[in-house]
């Protein structure tokens, strides 16, 4: 209402609000009344479990709320009993699509309670898979998007080309999905021979997978339209709902954990380039993260030049023992922010595991984003913020 | 008629054109399914589609349409059960109503209306019908929402569609598409008859409004609103399966078939090959042979369209609601409404 009362003059306004009379006398003489719909929890839009309550009047939702909860794991209960190496496992279920990417923060959590730190080879190499496990979610994310505005061939591209990415993941980790690979202290193994080279390759055919998307996607005029202008948050609401990742970036935000926080990765040690968007649109959020898929094979190209020789895991005891304390690192993950806050007691496992993801907080704009758009604009605008089910419910 | 039709007794005839109906709509639905749902859609998007039923998947439908018989006949219950049941039926039958007067060859024909046209834009609306109630009985939200959106997106290409070929036969003065076959194929353009004159280099405005509108009226991608499966699951059909889906599936096809069928009619010359090549100069001078080459030559003009047709589904994004309608009232229409007068002008200018 009060960006309403702002834009528009005081005459405007009282034709507005005489318009809205006439259209409730209208309604009072038609009875019409509203319908309830109730997106999923399974509905293909929602590719997951996520229930979306919406009133519509004809296609128009009048008020929308999202309901979820329905895949709520308890993981942050769990690795209460679970020993620090244990927590891995539980915690790379959560955004499954990049699992490598989750592992780390608790990792470099638990390293600053112990007052140690990787090798500089570790670091290297955890800034490479990090940055993979992006590729392998985001290159899902465009593929998707085609799927959810109605074009179906750019899901099958993606999966091919995310393939790519999945075999190095598993080659160097042993798992496609759930790597389970960073450890306190350092990595599980060193990475296998040839692999170097065959990631080159892999981020050249990466980028031309960018270039398919954009020219399959991004340039069409009906994709344009149906994004452009859809979904629009200002920079203030973003700032105020708490987004995080590319959807605060398109908002116009310049704000990315890669850069701003300093850990012992190693983005500070080449050149990138965070981008942002004025628009703050449906369109901007789609944009932002083709372009950061094509910087992180940047980074990922830029690493494999400068990974050092050395050892890749620290002298850590056989049996870990965090001392007393509380530390909170977050990373910036493939869907926002994604930070946890270790408590430790001095135990084999941690007292309290706060689980701080991305996609929880990113849904919690929808109430405010999806009043007064059409049915069909539910679907891109979904889309568009990018949640996975198992980030937003844990 | 041909005399080796006429020795045949009126019921004999009869059955053939039952015979042939069921051919004549069926056979396309089943090739393109096959070749274009099936083979190249997976081309397109590099996997290789059904190899395993029969050589390189050619069976793979028959196992399709065992399976869906197989199915149960759910029937949800709140639904209005005569009406839901009917739906699917209603939608199929326009397509053989439709497949009647199209023309095959010059004696290979089912019903030689003189307002052919116009019997063809009256029945083919009749599905609209059908979808209708199919989300109205289905007592389903999203069922409901899809046949709304499918009615007015229906109603809103019907026109230009009427517009578009209303230029065709305004240029051949009559109706009667078997006689727009002729006039197409015994034409010429400035004196040079070797192509005769399809009607969609003179008329291609109307023929991209015409693909447009049936691209809208079939439900393909970019107009897939009424079954838009991200946003309403799968619209008026959400509630159907077993056999009933596979009529509602079917009738998808056998319309996209029929439908490029009366395009090739109306702007590529159907059946027919230039007069000029063989020296004819009207329908009686045809030899017989060109009632069994006739059907080819129709098919594979109308594969080329369905080509079309498909190629868009399966590139394209989908549009939205309000942007499809404004797409067709403020852009198709009046474009066609253009074509209409300048067409008008023309045939009196030359």
């Amino acid at each position: 209402m009060s960006i309403t009362e702002n834009v528009l003059g005081d005459r405007q306004r009282l034709a507005y609000i005489a318009s809205q009379a006439a259209d409730s006398r209208l309604n009072v003489e038609l009875e019409t009344e509203g319908m309830t719909l109730n997106i999923g929890p399974q509905h293909p839009a929602t590719h997951g479990t996520l229930r979306i309550i919406a009133r519509l009047d004809g296609e128009q939702v009048v008020w929308a709320e999202p309901s979820c909860g329905y895949m709520h794991r308890g993981y942050e209960k769990l690795a209460e009993v679970r020993t620090y190496p244990q927590v891995t496992t539980l915690i790379n279920r959560i955004d499954w699509l990049g699992s490598f990417a989750n592992e780390v923060p608790f990792i470099l959590a638990a390293e600053k309670l112990m007052e140690i730190e990787a090798p500089v080879r570790a670091q290297y190499i955890r800034t490479i898979l990090f940055e993979l496990s992006r590729i392998a979610n985001v290159s899902l994310f465009l593929g998707d998007l085609g799927v959810q505005l109605g074009a179906i061939t750019p899901v099958f591209i993606a999966f091919r080309d995310r393939e790519y990415v999945l075999n190095l993941i598993e080659s160097a980790t042993g798992g496609r999905f759930h790597p389970n690979f960073d450890r306190i202290g350092g990595l599980k193994d060193d990475l296998p021979a040839g692999w170097v080279d065959e990631t080159r390759a892999v981020m050249k055919k990466l980028r031309g997978f960018c270039d398919q998307i954009e020219d399959l996607l991004f340039g069409n005029e009906i994709f344009q339209s149906r994004t452009r202008g859809i979904g629009v948050v200002p920079r203030d609401v973003a700032l105020q709902y708490g987004l995080s990742g590319a959807n605060l970036r398109a908002s116009g935000v310049d704000w990315d954990l890669r850069r701003d926080h300093k850990l012992p990765m190693a983005w500070d040690k080449v050149d990138w380039k965070v981008w942002t968007h004025p628009d703050g649109d449906s369109f901007a959020r789609c944009w932002i993260r083709l372009q950061e898929t094509r910087e992180s094979t940047k980074i990922v190209d830029q690493l494999l030049d400068l990974i050092p020789a050395g050892p890749v895991m620290a002298k850590v005891p056989k049996i870990i023992k965090v001392p007393e304390g509380e530390a909170w690192v977050s990373t910036e993950n493939p869907l926002g922010e994604m930070g946890y806050y270790v408590v430790s007691r001095g135990d084999l496992g941690p007292f309290r595991v706060k689980i701080r993801s991305a996609s929880f907080n990113n849904i919690s704009i929808t109430p405010w984003l999806l009043r007064g758009v059409y049915v069909p604009d539910i679907v891109t605008i979904l889309a568009s913020l990018y949640f996975i089910l198992g980030d937003i419910d844990r | 008629m041909n005399p080796i039709l006429a020795e045949i007794p009126y019921w004999g005839q009869s059955l053939l054109r039952v015979l042939g109906g069921l051919v004549a709509v069926l056979l396309p639905a089943g090739t393109i399914v096959y070749v274009f749902l099936f083979k190249m859609m997976s081309f397109m998007q590099s996997r290789l589609g059904p190899m395993e039923a029969g050589p390189y998947g050619s069976m793979q439908l028959f196992a399709e349409v065992g399976k869906w018989l197989q199915k149960e006949d759910i029937v949800p219950e709140r639904a209005d059960v005569r009406i839901f049941k009917m739906a699917p039926v209603i939608v199929l039958l326009s397509t053989f109503l439709l497949v009647v007067v199209v023309p095959f060859g010059p004696d290979a024909w089912f019903t030689d209306f003189e307002t052919g046209v116009f019997y063809a834009l009256a029945v083919s609306s009749v599905s609209v019908l059908g979808i209708l109630i199919a989300g109205w009985a289905s007592a389903n939200k999203y069922s409901l929402l899809g046949g709304l959106r499918a009615a007015g997106q229906l109603i809103a290409y019907e026109l230009p569609m009427v517009l578009a070929v209303m230029g065709v036969v305004i240029q051949a003065g009559t109706m009667n598409l078997q006689k727009i076959v002729v006039a197409q194929n015994s034409g010429s353009m400035f004196g040079f008859d070797a192509v005769g004159h399809p009607y969609v280099i003179s008329q291609f405005v109307g023929f991209v409004i015409f693909m447009i509108a049936i691209q809208a009226e079939l439900t393909q991608a970019p107009f897939d609103m009424p079954i838009a499966e991200s946003e309403l699951v799968s619209g008026y059909m959400t509630e159907y399966s077993g056999f009933r889906f596979l009529i509602f599936f079917i009738g998808e096809f056998a319309t996209a078939g029929v439908f490029a069928m009366i395009a090739s009619v109306l702007f590529l010359g159907g059946w027919g090959v230039p007069f000029a090549w063989f020296g004819w100069t009207s329908i009686d001078d045809i030899d017989n042979w060109m009632n069994i080459a006739g059907p080819i030559i129709m098919l594979t003009k109308m594969m080329l369209l369905v080509f079309i047709i498909m190629w868009i589904r399966f590139s394209y994004p989908r549009l939205r609601e309000d942007q499809l309608q404004r797409f067709a009232w403020k852009g198709l229409i009046p474009v066609a409404l253009g074509n209409i007068m300048v067409t008008s002008i023309l045939k009196v200018v030359f």
